[in-house]
């Protein structure tokens, strides 16, 4: 595990996360240092855009891209403001790839976080971090301090006439505030429903400002594409999208974990050579590719490559790239009734096809469930899949429910 | 199955110094009073346990917001509780992964241990029983919470160990109520 093979992980320590002398020792805040001296905010955001990155909260949108609808002041009144918020809610069933960076390296994603404002023009961020998530919460308030005495964030960090200031939110536990305007909602101190987009947040999001809401994972790229460059970049996957994702298995596999392989490496790589395959006696039957809200994948796909275009063409969707593996010892509808019944649960209550249509189809599947189930139950379950698909509810909760 | 007894109702509705003083501190890094409403709710729950009535109403005056839009943001979060808890809150993970690992034999020798089922609080105040959605250790299903301790790769006998080796600890100290 190098700087260069494993960027995001090689640093990860879980036991006893880097002190800010030591991952400066192993190449940490070169990034950021290159990122304020070398580029300007402009520039700073070409780079990204032209690194290829796309977002690692699930929906893979171009980072840079999504930078640049942010509106660019050469002077702000006081009352207005950029900001940039680190989603680190990760609450997607089957997903903890954001709690090993958390917890393992918080100091990566400051750093992170000190280029994505620098670049965007944000002097003020949140992290905004799951509840559940104490022993992160810990340890990034430790690292916070250390960035803060060290000058890494205030007033004109390191000399460059930069100001940063970093706040950690801690939620309380709910699904939806990890959907970015439930988010933006919640960061307001208001019930945590979604808001209506458009308007998109980086044009009217925190507090109707313009902001920026980058997952966990997508910001931790960012200190590698400034210090190592572009073209290392997308030397990972020179077939597919760029860079390293942090691949996940759970379910009963042999060795259930998280790995960082080049992007677009094939599902059956992650499930066979990291995951050890299925535990002894077990068959795999299917699997959802990235979280509870991706569609099953079967056998047959075991050699397609783990990226947003590859997996959107077998039929499912990347998302967070954590693999929830499905034996044949474990009933599919026991599994599909205890995914509905998490969404029915988290549904925030505000669409009536996500908030009725959710618990009706959990009815529906504990009737087939104990063999109650009748033919129109199935048409049934596809006409409320169809009053729950995309366009008709406020955010993509109830989609991805069905 | 009755709410622990043990803990102090607070009938007055202000809060405590030590509470304006937490509060305040939030209000000095955010843009507006109603944006502390998540820390302020969870800094008095800290010191009380759990959010009575009469706290919901004294925040919301503290942070000049009507009573009905802290209620709505208070009902909205799970780690947020609206009724008296015991020492020990248990959060036991019933999603997928540990749906697929087996988490229901668990949940089943946790609920006949304690003689208590979800929403529930052990006669002797000790332990309530929540469920909780992915706790993000999917890789260690079934996986459990217990204050802010996570707890993985449980059995139906090793999380009894658990739970007595909970138990064990020096009962004074206020584990369960430090959300
Ligand atoms: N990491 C986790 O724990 C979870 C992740 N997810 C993932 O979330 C995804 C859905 O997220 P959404 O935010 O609803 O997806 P989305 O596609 O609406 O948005 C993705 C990002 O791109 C931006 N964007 C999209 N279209 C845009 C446009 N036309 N103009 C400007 N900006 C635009 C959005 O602001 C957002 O930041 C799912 O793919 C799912 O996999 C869902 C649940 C939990
Ligand atoms: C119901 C729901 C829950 C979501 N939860 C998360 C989450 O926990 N973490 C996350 O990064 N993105 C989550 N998202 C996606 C965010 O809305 C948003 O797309 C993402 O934070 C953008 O970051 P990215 O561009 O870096 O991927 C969720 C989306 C939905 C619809
Ligand atoms: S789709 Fe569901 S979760 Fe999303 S806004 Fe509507 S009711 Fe809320
Ligand atoms: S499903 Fe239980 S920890 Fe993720």
């Amino acid at each position: 595990m190098t700087a260069l093979s494993h960027p995001l992980t090689y640093q990860v320590n879980l036991t006893s996360p880097k002190t800010l002398s030591a991952y400066c020792d192993d190449g940490g805040y070169q990034g950021a240092r290159i990122a304020l001296t070398q580029f300007s905010p402009e520039q700073a955001v070409e780079q990204v855009k032209a690194s290829g990155l796309k977002g690692r909260g699930g929906a893979g949108f171009p980072t840079g891209m999504k930078w640049s609808f942010v509106p660019r002041k050469a002077t702000k009144t006081e009352n207005e403001n950029t900001y940039l918020v680190c989603n680190a809610d990760e609450m997607e069933p089957g997903t903890f790839k954001d709690r090993l960076l958390l917890e393992g390296v918080p100091h990566q994603l400051i750093e992170a976080m000190v280029i994505a404002a620098y670049a965007i023009g944000a002097n003020k961020g949140y992290i905004f971090l799951r509840g559940e998530y104490h022993l992160a919460a810990q340890r990034i308030t430790h690292a916070l301090n250390e960035a803060k005495t060290a000058n890494w964030l205030g007033d004109n960090i390191q000399g460059t006439g930069f100001n940063f200031e970093l706040h950690l939110h801690t939620s309380a536990g709910r699904y939806i505030c990890g959907e970015e305007t439930a988010l933006i909602n919640a960061l307001e101190g208001k019930r945590a429903n979604p808001r209506a987009k458009p308007p998109f947040p980086q044009v009217a999001g925190l507090f109707g400002q313009p902001t920026i809401v980058n997952n966990v994972e997508t910001l931790c790229n960012l200190p590698h594409i400034f210090r190592h460059g572009i073209e290392w970049y997308q030397s990972h996957a020179p077939e597919s999208d760029a860079g390293t994702k942090i691949y996940g298995a759970c379910g009963r596999v042999a060795k259930p974990g998280l790995w960082e392989l080049p992007m677009g490496a094939p599902i059956g790589k992650v499930l066979n050579d990291c995951a050890g395959g299925m535990q002894s006696g077990l068959k795999l039957k299917g699997l959802l590719p990235g979280g509870a809200s991706t569609d099953f994948l079967l056998p047959q796909h075991l050699d397609v490559p783990m990226d947003y275009d590859h997996v959107a063409k077998a039929g499912s969707r990347l998302g967070t790239g954590g693999l929830i593996v499905l034996d044949d010892k474990q009933c599919p509808v026991a599994m599909v009734l205890n995914l509905l019944r998490f969404f029915a649960q988290e549904s925030c209550g505000w669409c009536t096809p996500c908030r009725d249509g959710t618990p009706w189809a959990v009815q529906l599947l504990e009737k087939i469930e104990q063999g109650k189930g009748q033919l129109a139950d199935i048409d049934e379950l596809y006409r409320l899949c169809d009053f729950m698909w995309i366009g008709k509810t406020h955010c993509a909760l109830a989609p991805g429910a069905v | 199955m009755t709410h622990s007894q043990q803990i102090p109702i607070t009938q007055v509705d202000t809060l405590s110094a030590a509470e304006y003083e937490e509060i305040d501190h939030e209000l000095t890094l955010l843009e507006t009073r109603q944006a502390a409403s998540i820390e302020a709710l969870k800094i008095v729950q800290r010191h009380r346990g759990w959010i009575s009535d009469q706290s919901l109403k004294a925040i919301a005056d503290y942070l000049q917001i009507p009573v009905a839009d802290l209620e709505g943001v208070a009902t909205f979060y799970n780690l947020i509780y609206r009724q008296p808890v015991g020492k020990h809150v248990i959060h036991v993970c019933n999603s997928v992964a540990c749906h697929l690992c087996g988490y229901d034999e668990v949940l089943r020798a946790i609920k006949q241990h304690l003689q208590i089922d979800y929403g529930e609080t052990t006669a002797d105040g000790n332990f309530t029983l929540l469920s909780n959605a992915c706790l993000g250790g999917c890789d260690k299903a079934p996986v459990l919470m217990i204050g802010k301790e996570h707890h993985g790769n449980l059995t139906s006998t090793s999380v009894i160990d658990l739970l007595n080796s909970v138990q064990g600890e020096n009962l004074g100290e206020q584990e369960g109520s430090k959300q």
